[in-house]
């Protein structure tokens, strides 16, 4: 058996029904095989491999499970690395074949060589080179674990030429051995009673769940604290639907451009625990004066996390399910059911306060309005993936998500183009579901190729554009710090994605008017191929509330009418 | 701030090409800076011990310790405490003899520090010291008015007292 036949036999052993890649010459021998296997597995053609890198992505947060993307050598290859790193700042587990020229032509600068082992080592989880064809199967069921275990992540795997057409002679191993490799799931019992007896001496304590809750599957033990115990639960971007949003002490998104209700929480209480968050800075702002008043219960599955950023009181290393599973039982030992406190409904009414009247008929239409008319039209199980920018923004303030794993992102590392090819990953892991693009103008014509292989593949999605003609983001914070001195941001006419999405040989909607969307949101959602949605949008809303950057959470400013004044 | 101090910090690793990349690339992205670095076999076939020593506060080097842990190829990493450990550095130094009196006092000062002269010429010799890195300093402090010509210094290397193996 040839590498190629070992590589593309050990993947579908592994769970793998579909790659997404890009072709080259340092890949050849591997996509043969895909002939040869088609039926059990299928390379899904991208049009740029940054495309791949973000599928295999958005394939992985949606379903759980590692994804596959397979790019040439040299350009091909570090044609994924923007991918990679996404997926590495938003712990999601991806798997990366590189092709590279053979072995005897390494450090030649042959043609198409990168060094892509040096190139992709700060951005990976681990990364191999396979030096023969023996070493194939062992490397790869080792990188199946090595990204889906523990902390997940990319890993990187460069593939030489002759490494694929060379000889398999030794038996593969089932399962394979890496005795350096040992993630630590359960969380220490002492420190979880320590954190119990916390919680439940604590006055005003808040539940800050974070990405690693939702890569944890820890939607029920987190919405038991918040439901039960009557702790008001606030979500990073990442943890957002891990509990259901319509909750009143779901007190939504903290941080940068968090709700008010959830950074009065964290400015006020005398308890944070924070769960699978790194407590990155546009989470906390100023980190010398943040959650001043509480203290803190950090819970991770990656020690280096834990005092990082932030001097936590009680760590705890673990799996975020497991740990509060834990937490929990011991929690019921000594408390059955908390009552309502003076706190729980004071984080209610401010929560409340914070949801404001999103309607409007205004026009170009506001991007709330948009996003209000979404949230009607939204199904639980449906999936929101975004793009990122002000629109991301406007998206994860103002989208109601119930679930784990149905809202998307580019958290950590804020890729612009994320939204298209993550949506058709996902598409593919859930193909019964419906996912939406919620995208910028900016951010949906930095992969807007990945049209051509919707298209191709037929694999619809339901990309909503709000376009405004401006790179909006930049354009608040040049509005705001900048005294509207708008260097560069301006994209000058709209782009016509309609005419772009015809091009493609799919259909458009540009919708101007408020009372439009709705119709064409059911259109496309009805529509058997991707529909583009292209709605012109207010060019210059901002998304409030704000804090400066490195500020107190009590400098944000703006936000819903109805809470000013009763916050800070 | 807390305070700087100096701190070695010992791993096990798989022996593996790129290991050193990874270890080094991860000080340097994390904004950490090693002072020596050396690495060598270790009794067990395929696992190298590699000893780091770093300026930094406390807490930097705990983050030094779990960031350098995660690593796939790092089995463990010890602190190594000044009072629980032995740490050695090998240096060799070349110095002028500019004159007899100079040649007189420089093979004095080795005898005091027991270091071998393992080269001489007319005009210079190299000493070999072993110790503690803070003993060789004293001791090129000594040499530098006569003329030091050039220094290679192994980094520092340590293992820990007594029955705490690292195994």
């Amino acid at each position: 058996m040839k590498g190629s036949e070992a590589i593309v036999k050990t993947l579908i052993g592994s769970g793998v029904h579909t790659t997404f890649g890009f072709p080259g010459g340092a890949v050849i021998p591997l996509f043969d095989e895909f002939l040869r296997f088609e039926g059990k597995i299928k390379n899904i053609l991208v049009r740029h491999e940054q495309g791949a890198a973000h599928a295999a992505d958005g394939y992985a947060r949606a379903s759980g499970k590692p994804g596959i993307c397979i790019a040439t050598s040299g350009p091909g290859a570090t044609n994924l690395v923007t991918g990679i790193m996404t997926a590495y700042m938003d712990s999601s587990p991806i798997i990366a074949f590189g092709g590279q020229v053979s072995m005897s032509l390494i450090g030649n600068d042959a043609f198409q060589e990168a060094d892509m082992m040096g190139i992709t080592l700060p951005i990976t989880k681990h990364s191999f080179q396979i030096k023969k064809a023996n070493d194939v199967v062992p490397t790869i069921l080792k990188a199946f674990r090595i990204s889906a275990e523990g902390r997940p992540g990319p890993v990187y795997i460069d593939l030489p030429k002759d490494c694929q057409v060379g000889e398999v002679t030794k038996e593969a191993p089932k399962k394979v051995d890496i005795p350096s490799f040992k993630p630590v799931y359960r969380g220490n019992i002492n420190q979880i009673k320590k954190a119990a007896d916390m919680i439940l001496a604590a006055e005003r304590p808040v539940v800050i769940a974070g990405g690693g809750t939702i890569i944890a599957n820890a939607a029920k033990e987190v919405t038991v604290l918040m439901d039960t115990f009557m702790i008001p639960t606030a979500t990073t971007i990442m943890g957002k639907g891990i509990i259901p949003e319509d909750h009143p002490l779901a007190i939504g998104q903290v941080g940068m451009h968090g709700r008010k209700a959830a950074n009065y929480a964290v400015i006020n209480a005398d308890l944070v625990m924070a769960v699978g968050c790194r407590f990155s800075d546009r989470i906390t702002g100023n980190t010398s004066s943040y959650a001043e008043k509480a203290k803190v219960i950090h819970i991770d599955i990656d020690a280096a996390e834990i005092g990082k950023n932030i001097e936590v009181d009680v760590p705890i290393v673990g799996d975020s399910k497991s740990v509060l599973s834990d937490l929990i039982v011991v929690m019921n030992e000594k408390l059955k059911k908390k009552t309502e406190t003076e706190w729980s409904k004071r984080m209610k009414e401010l929560n409340q306060l914070c949801r404001c009247n999103m309607d409007s008929k205004k026009e170009p239409i506001e991007p709330k309005k948009l996003l209000f008319e979404l949230n009607r039209i939204l199904k639980t199980d449906d999936i929101v993936v975004t793009g990122v920018g002000q629109h991301q923004m406007f998206a994860t303030h103002f989208i109601d998500r119930m679930k784990p794993r149905t809202f998307i992102t580019s958290g950590g590392a804020g890729t612009m183009g994320f939204g298209l090819p993550a949506a058709m990953g996902a598409k593919v892991a859930v193909p019964d579901t419906n996912v939406f693009d919620i995208d910028g103008d900016g951010s949906f014509l930095m992969n807007i190729q990945e049209l051509a292989t919707l298209k191709e593949e037929n694999i619809k999605v339901i990309p909503v554009v709000f376009n405004n003609s401006y790179l909006g983001m930049v354009r608040q914070w040049l509005e705001i710090y900048y005294s509207k001195r708008y260097s560069q941001v301006k994209l000058g006419r709209h782009s016509d994605f309609v005419k772009i999405a015809e091009a493609f040989g799919l259909g458009g909607i540009r919708v101007e008017k408020p009372a439009k969307i709705q119709d064409a949101l059911k259109e496309s959602i009805r529509s058997k191929e991707t529909m583009v949605l292209d709605v012109y949008v207010e060019p210059e809303s901002n998304i409030l509330p704000m804090l400066p950057p490195g500020g107190h959470l009590k400098e944000a400013f703006g936000g819903c009418m109805n809470a000013k004044g009763v916050f800070f | 701030m807390t305070q700087q101090h100096k701190h070695i910090i010992s791993m096990l690793v798989e022996d593996e090409p790129g290991v050193m990349t990874r270890i080094s690339g991860l000080f340097a992205r994390r904004g950490f800076n090693i002072d020596t670095i050396t690495v060598g076999k270790t009794q067990t076939p395929k696992v190298s011990k590699i000893v780091i020593t770093v300026k930094g506060d406390d807490r930097t080097v705990e983050q030094i310790e779990k960031q350098v842990n995660k690593l796939v190829d790092v089995f463990k990493t010890i602190e190594m405490k000044d009072d629980e450990s032995v740490t050695r550095e090998l240096c060799l130094v070349k110095v002028s003899l500019s004159n007899e009196k100079a040649k007189t006092d420089i093979m004095h000062y080795a005898q005091v520090y027991k270091a071998p002269i393992v080269d001489i010429t007319p005009k210079s010799a190299i000493i070999q010291l072993v110790g503690k890195p803070q003993k060789n300093d004293a001791f090129l402090e000594l040499m530098k008015p006569y003329g030091i010509k050039d220094i290679s210094r192994t980094g520092t290397t340590a293992i820990q007292r007594g029955g705490n193996g690292e195994k």
